[in-house]
């Protein structure tokens, strides 16, 4: 094999910059995406389980909806189709004026794709909660909106914290597709990197060994909040 | 206190109740029994509108639970009711389990709430178990936990849906006898249960179920002195002698 080997390319400044600028990028599309996912995920999640069966359908439409287009095509849609699609003013304004329109762009599909799937975990942890609990609620007076607030849903975010640390690690991986829409995060600068030093191989591992650090992190970080939230006794938990 | 009237309930084609009558006065108890699957459990839920019902009335204290204008959730604050398997809420100790409804429901604050929470703990005989889970307790420190959550809103009357009966032998005592007490104090009580050494102790009615419809609605003493129906000679003799 002919290549040239040469790490220390990695710490040029120029290429260590683009790096660190290509981290930051990633890292505020995937939180702020989160915070997308997590705040519309709940709302969805819980409006398939609330009683009103007008809410619960057209929540159910948005997580077919969001879940079963590609990220990918959500991306494009929304970066190439929406602006045409509205008024004109607004779509004037996106495409010219708004401030960060990649970054914007990426963080809206991403956090709008991944709350379909909060939603679903939310939704399940919501109807693993026992049935009696929710009985017992009702029968002390609590209305339904007290029952969700102070019972099933402490009671679910506790129990789905394990599938959502899968999410929270996907929604980190899946900012790579910002750079489909120029965006310069971790996997677009890596690439760029590649092309002006032709050393690919060391650009790339340079990119998954950061992306391995932040999945470690985020992993230790929910571990903890899992230890923190943990029922004593109760089942399928430890301590 | 409580009156049914004529109540009558389907899920789906199959009828769960069938047409019943029954009152609880004031300070009565009443025990409910029946073999399993008579609907016991269904007719007691209705009581607080837990269920609802197709057909007939349901009153309590003067109160219309059957009718849309009544506020469902004020009446439900002030009837207490205990389940065969306690419902806790498992997340919180005993203490918060205590407060939460006097807090969010009857708004009292915490320092009353709390107070009231110490009191009852006591009552129930569990007051060094008050900052536990209730995981971390046996079933019939549970069940007294739970009864105790009831009693914490001074509820006008009580329901009990089989409390006893998820429990291993050696616990059912000390939960009938926080029962007894509190009948014995005067509790309006409706209480489904198969221990009929209760049901003589300080039961004024004894309701018997067969199939969705009361079959008997007796005083304690002519129940078990002279059941009416074959189908309550029946249960009896079978729940008597084993
Ligand atoms: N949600 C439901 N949907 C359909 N059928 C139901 C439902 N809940 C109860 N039933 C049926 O209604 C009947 C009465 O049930 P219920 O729980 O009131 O009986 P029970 O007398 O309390 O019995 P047990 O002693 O086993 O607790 C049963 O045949 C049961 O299968
Ligand atoms: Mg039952």
């Amino acid at each position: 094999m002919n290549y040239n080997w040469n790490w220390a390319v990695l710490l040029e400044e120029e290429y260590l910059q683009w790096l660190i600028s290509g981290l930051g990028w990633t890292v505020s599309v995937a939180l702020c995406g989160w915070v997308i996912a997590m705040t519309v995920g709940c709302l969805v999640g819980v409006g398939r389980t609330v009683p009103n069966r007008w809410i619960r359908l057209v929540c159910t439409c948005y997580v077919e909806l969001f879940r079963n287009i590609p990220l990918l095509v959500q991306m494009f849609i929304w970066y190439f189709a929406i602006p045409e699609l509205v008024p004109d003013d607004i779509g004037r304004w996106m495409k010219r004026d708004m401030p960060n329109p990649e970054f914007v762009t990426a963080v809206v599909a991403l956090g709008l794709y991944t709350a379909s799937r909060v939603a679903e975990q939310v939704r399940a942890g919501i109807e693993t909660v026992p049935v009696g609990l929710k009985s017992a609620a009702t029968a002390h007076g609590l209305s339904t909106y007290q029952s969700y607030r102070y019972i099933q849903l402490p009671i679910s975010f506790r129990l789905i914290v394990p599938p959502m640390t899968s999410e929270f690690l996907t929604v980190f991986k899946n900012s790579s597709l910002a750079l489909t829409i120029g965006l310069l995060e971790l996997t677009a600068q890596s690439q760029q990197i590649a092309e002006y030093t032709f050393q690919g191989f060391e650009a790339f591992t340079a990119a998954t060994i950061i992306y391995v650090f932040i999945a470690l992190i985020v992993t230790a970080l929910m571990h903890l909040l899992e230890r923190h939230t943990a029922i004593p006794g109760f089942v399928g938990k430890d301590s | 206190m409580i009156a049914l009237q004529n109540i009558s309930k389907w899920y789906g084609d199959f009828q769960v109740l069938k047409d019943c009558s029954a009152t609880v006065d004031k300070g009565q108890v009443v025990v409910v029994c029946g073999p399993s699957g008579s609907g016991k459990s269904t007719l007691i839920k209705c009581v607080n509108g837990l269920e609802a019902v197709q057909q007939g009335q349901i009153q309590v204290d003067g109160q219309e639970v059957t009718s849309k204008k009544t506020n469902l959730t004020a009446l439900r604050s002030r009837i207490g009711m205990v389940f065969q398997h306690f419902e806790l809420y498992p997340h919180m100790t005993v203490l918060e389990n205590l407060c939460l409804a006097q807090e969010k429901v009857l708004k009292r604050s915490r320092d009353e709430a709390v107070s009231k929470a110490e009191m009852l703990i006591k009552r129930v005989g569990i007051s060094e178990h008050i900052n536990k889970h209730p995981s971390q307790l046996s079933g019939g420190q549970q069940q007294r936990v739970a009864i105790a959550r009831s009693l914490a809103m001074d509820p006008i009357a009580m329901l009990f849906d089989e409390p006893t009966s998820a429990l291993d032998p050696e616990m059912i005592n000390e939960v009938l006898d926080v029962m007894v007490e509190l009948a014995k104090e005067g509790m309006t009580m409706m209480v489904v249960t198969h221990e009929m050494g209760f049901a003589k102790k300080v039961a004024d009615r004894v309701v018997f179920m067969d199939e969705g419809a009361i079959v008997e609605n007796r005083p304690t003493d002519d129940f078990f002195g002279n059941p009416e129906s074959d189908r309550a000679r029946d249960f009896l003799s079978k729940i008597l002698n084993h």
